[in-house]
């Protein structure tokens, strides 16, 4: 049984086709990273997932239900799937506690003092213990992203979508994010993670899809797809990342 | 091997010379020296200078009227900090109509940008004389006479689109990521605006706000031609009375007493809003 089913997914900005028929399912505590080259449309499949923006064709279903369906509860769909966005936009007029807090507090009906209590915890797993009253501006790069990795964990989600990152970051701060995700790995999150970094992704990784101009190319485990890339945009792609050095 | 030098001199830790300490100062002082003699050799050693002394500046005069007029500015002032409290929330409602989005908010939508056009349209003076010399006369049961109730009501109207635009500017800068970092936590729309994009939509546009109030400070005193004894009423009915222009100097010195403070807070927070963009960039 897949938590995340993606079927046939098109989208359109204006004239501009981002996704072109893409299929991707992520199995109960899978993780699985998306790569491609910039514009080819990462961003925008990860925001689809969880309804951010809205796609021209397709269905994404979470176990098995479309999340369009009457059915579906969509405080579900906000409630189980965390997003750290690329940019981490934290809301910068609140501390970090009220960012984390928000949610549960306003979405989820949960007391002040309970929500708080939770948070807390939360930072001080991620090394951020001394910064509840911090506003965001005043944190490093890295430390802003563990806080937005914790406020998208603060509604207890079972699924963690997860989009570049380490793309902000200064190289010494990137093996600490990272770190930090592996652990979640380990604790049975399912996150889809768009990643440029192939070191980290042929590390966490169950499956890697190489996303290309709006389509899926090529689909496997990461010491597959890594070693023995079939599709030659693959290898073209993968090619270009060993000479930058960066894998 | 190297050569010992002496450290060259150190501006920053240096004594400040009599000239870097007070040059400033005295070219300061002498520039209003200068134009002040220069005022004095062209305007009060002219022939007509006793003239305009007794109409404009008479002392006499202004101590006379300064009462009524002190009394009228309290009218002004009154107005305008009701005003500034009522502007503030229906602008507010205005630009969060705007603001909505779907098929069930469309009224709403249509409703604030139709006010805002037609309000932006007409000038302030048409607004006053409409509703306070309209509105009473059609002696509508029920409805206040007061010709200060519907002047103040028609400044309200008339500021609040402006006020309503400078939000919707406000709201219109705060990144599309604060929008989806909201929606993606299962804010609703209402949640999103309050809780996100207000504060930060207001801390951006505070200045620009302050600026429209000074604005109504003195746009108040439109009140004055419906009849309403504010500063410059006041200041009119002894001028038509003898002919002395020293009441209108007298309001007009009540009214830079008030605006000028007001703006030099708006320069700070102006300063400040800088600070903080060139700190986040
Ligand atoms: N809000 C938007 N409006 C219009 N076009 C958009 C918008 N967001 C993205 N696009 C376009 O969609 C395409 C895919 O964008 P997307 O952000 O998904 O790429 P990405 O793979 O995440 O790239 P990157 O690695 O640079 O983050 C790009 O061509 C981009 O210009
Ligand atoms: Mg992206």
């Amino acid at each position: 049984m897949y938590k995340i089913e993606v079927e046939h997914l098109t989208k359109y900005y204006g004239k501009n086709l981002v996704l072109d028929d893409v299929s991707l399912s992520v199995a109960d505590h899978e993780v699985v990273c998306l790569i491609g080259s910039s514009g080819s449309g990462k961003s925008t499949l990860l925001r689809c997932v969880n309804d951010l923006v809205p796609f021209n064709e397709g269905v994404v279903k979470l176990d098995g239900v479309s999340i369009h369906d009457p059915e579906f509860d969509v405080k579900d769909l906000y409630k189980r799937i965390g997003i750290v966005f690329q940019a981490y936009n934290l809301f910068p007029h609140m501390t970090v506690i009220d960012n984390i807090t928000l949610a549960p507090k306003k979405v989820h009906g949960r007391k002040k003092a309970e929500s708080e209590a939770h948070g807390k915890e939360l930072l001080s797993l991620f090394g951020l213990g001394d910064f509840a009253d911090s506003y965001p501006e005043q944190l490093s790069g890295g430390q802003q992203q563990r806080v937005a990795i914790v406020r998208a964990m603060a509604n207890k989600p079972d699924i963690l979508l997860l989009d570049e990152v380490t793309a902000a970051l200064d190289p010494e701060l990137i093996g600490d994010v990272l770190s930090v995700i592996k652990n979640l790995r380990e604790q049975g999150m399912t996150m889809l993670i768009v990643t440029h970094e192939m070191g980290f992704a042929r590390d966490v990784a169950d499956r890697v899809c190489f996303l290309d101009g709006g389509k899926i190319l090529e689909e496997a485990p990461p010491n597959e797809l890594f070693s023995h890339p079939e599709n030659p945009r693959t290898r073209q792609f993968l090619q270009r990342i060993i000479e930058s050095g960066r894998l | 091997m190297s050569l010992k030098r002496p450290a060259p001199p150190r501006r920053a830790g240096r004594t400040l010379s009599a000239k870097d300490k007070y040059g400033p100062t005295i070219i300061s002082i002498s520039t209003v020296v200068a134009v002040t003699l220069i005022i004095r050799a062209v305007v009060i050693r002219s022939s007509q200078w006793p003239r305009i002394k007794d109409q404009f500046f008479n002392l006499d005069v202004i101590i006379e009227v300064f009462p009524k007029v002190l009394h009228g500015f309290g009218i002004n002032m009154a107005v305008w900090i009701v005003a500034l409290v009522v502007i503030a929330i229906w602008a507010l409602i205005l630009a969060f109509f705007r603001s909505l989005n779907g098929p069930w908010f469309t009224p709403l939508k249509v409703f604030s940008i139709v006010y805002i056009d037609l309000i932006r349209g007409l000038p302030s003076l048409l607004l006053v004389l409409l509703f306070g010399f309209g509105m009473p006369a059609l002696r509508i049961p029920g409805l206040p006479k007061s010709s200060l109730f519907w002047g103040a009501l028609a400044m309200i109207s008339s500021y609040s689109a402006y006020a309503a635009e400078v939000y919707r500017s406000g709201i219109d800068s705060v990144h599309t990521g604060q929008y989806l970092a909201a929606k993606a936590l299962g804010l609703s729309q209402v949640q999103t605006l309050f809780h996100c994009i207000l504060p930060q939509a207001i801390r951006n546009v505070f200045p620009s706000l302050l600026n429209l109030a000074v604005a109504l400070q003195k746009d108040v005193a439109l009140l004055s031609v419906l009849g309403v004894r504010d500063a410059v009423r006041e200041a009119q009915i002894y001028t038509a009375r003898t002919f002395n222009y020293s009441s209108l100097i007298a309001s007009a010195a009540l009214f830079l007493v008030a605006t000028i403070p007001l703006a030099r807070l708006t320069d700070y927070f102006t300063k400040k809003d800088r600070q903080r963009r060139l700190q986040g960039a």
